[in-house]
């Protein structure tokens, strides 16, 4: 696996593009990994964000098994971040991290929006709310996440997801 | 991949053969319609195919239990077709695999419907 420090190229990058195109840098050591990324409020940044997830989660040795489950559940944040933080606005960025540390990956997301509160959700497992056509998304990054963490900011949301890496599956 | 839908009449059930990713945007929206114009034209017994359905998102989920809701508040009947194991998981998790009658045969998911 090839890391490398590549701001200037992608300081270049990003004043080419359009406004769809996530502005990342990657940056290693010999312990830590670490992936920053600053996006549009769109679906297509959501997209690009649950295939940042998969490829990191794989890249780090997970389990293919749990792969899948770590890219939903950071694709449920960054919608959440998009739709009900960021209400899809033209001039409001979402930020996620990744980060590897020993045997525990670390997700960070944030926005910039209203402020949700995404702690007291009603449960959408409880009969009254079995047929809801909506709020899963939240019980559904809990369900694969060892941990989840919320923190309102001034303005805005940030989640942090945590993962232990448990396979023996080499990472590459 | 965008989502993609086949319509097929098997003995006056519908059949909605359903490709790609259920998922906010796109999918969920035309999976949306098709439910929409089926009721609007009194085809009320649909069976969703979801065989090669690859993905879905809680979005997706609630699309699901939107279509079925519909239907049931139709009079109609809605059925779930060939679950991949990745969307098995996700009914199961959410407890929705107690709501949607899921079917592994299409033969048998027909002749289950009331006439």
């Amino acid at each position: 696996m090839q890391w490398f420090l590549d701001i200037g190229r992608d300081a270049k990058h990003t004043a080419n593009t359009n406004r769809n195109t996530p502005k990342w840098r990657r940056l290693a050591d010999s312990i830590t990994s670490r992936i920053e990324m600053t996006l549009d409020s769109t679906l297509e940044s959501v997209s690009r964000v649950e295939q940042e997830a998969e490829h990191f989660a794989e890249r780090a040795g997970f389990d293919p098994d749990e792969v899948p489950h770590i890219a939903m559940a950071v694709r449920e944040c960054a919608i959440n971040a998009v739709m009900h933080g960021n209400a899809y606005s033209e001039t409001k960025k979402f930020h996620v991290s990744f980060a590897m540390e020993e045997d525990v990956m670390k997700i960070v997301v944030s926005d910039s929006g209203q402020g949700v509160d995404l702690e007291s959700l009603p449960n959408p497992l409880a009969p009254e709310n079995i047929l809801r056509g909506s709020g899963r998304g939240i019980f559904l990054v809990k369900a694969f996440m060892d941990d989840v963490h919320f923190r309102k900011l001034d303005p805005g949301t940030e989640v942090t997801l945590t993962k232990r890496r448990t396979s023996e599956h080499a990472a590459h | 991949m965008s989502m993609k839908v086949n319509t097929r009449q098997v003995d006056g059930i519908t059949v909605l053969d359903l490709s790609g990713r259920i998922t906010l945007g796109e999918g969920s929206v035309t999976l949306r319609d098709a439910i929409r114009d089926l009721i609007n034209k009194g085809q009320k017994s649909i069976l969703l195919n979801l065989g090669d359905v690859s993905y879905l998102d809680s979005s997706g989920l609630g699309e699901l239990v939107t279509a079925y809701t519909s239907v049931k508040n139709a009079g109609g009947e809605l059925k779930l077709l060939n679950l991949t194991k990745k969307v098995q998981d996700l009914l199961q998790i959410t407890k929705l695999y107690t709501v949607f009658d899921v079917k592994d045969d299409e033969a048998s998911a027909i002749s289950s419907f009331t006439k």
